[in-house]
């Protein structure tokens, strides 16, 4: 899992039925890292730094369900604490 | 899953019998302004997609979760069409 900063949004009217209903986020990897396309699993906005959860293991996020997804933001970052 | 777009197709005539029926398109990675990346990726078409679309296409073992690709040897597949990509 890494942090990233949501820098903006994707819209796709024709994609596969198991993406339904998902909200897809474009995502910058912290401190400088690529962008990525990721699933929206707990409603984050523009410009929020967010943990994202990559790999198989990104599509857990939503449970019952079967979404192809490798990189799912799981939780909305309130304060990062760094040692001196 | 990252942002692409289509610069061909790949025609195999023996594959894997579970590939059968499947469109395979070759992608160029894009940034989100458009721009061209290194590389390229052959994925498994789920969209119906056509040349030169901007692509969203979702990679590794979750690839075949996408519907239409369930129990394939796929490690990429496409799974959306992108109309617009807004960037804050």
């Amino acid at each position: 899992m890494y942090l990233g900063k949501v820098i903006g949004r994707v819209v796709c009217t024709v994609k596969n039925d198991t993406l339904a209903a998902k909200k897809l986020l474009l995502v910058k990897r912290l401190p400088d890292g690529p962008c990525v396309v990721a699933i929206d699993a707990v409603g984050a906005g523009a410009s929020e730094t967010v943990y994202v959860c990559r790999g198989r293991e990104a599509a857990f996020a939503f449970a019952g369900q079967e979404v192809p997804t490798e990189a799912t933001i799981v939780a909305i970052v309130d304060e990062i604490q760094k040692a001196q | 899953m990252i942002l692409a777009r289509i610069i061909g197709t790949v025609v195999a005539t023996r594959k894997d019998p579970r590939l059968e029926g499947k469109k395979l398109l070759i992608c160029r990675p894009v940034d989100p302004d458009g721009h061209d990346e290194k590389g390229y990726l052959v994925a498994v078409d789920t969209v119906h997609a056509g040349f030169r679309e901007k692509v969203l296409v979702v990679q590794g073992s979750s690839a075949r979760m996408a519907s239409g690709c369930k129990d394939t040897p796929v490690d990429a597949a496409i799974v959306g069409i992108v109309d617009s990509v807004a960037q804050d």
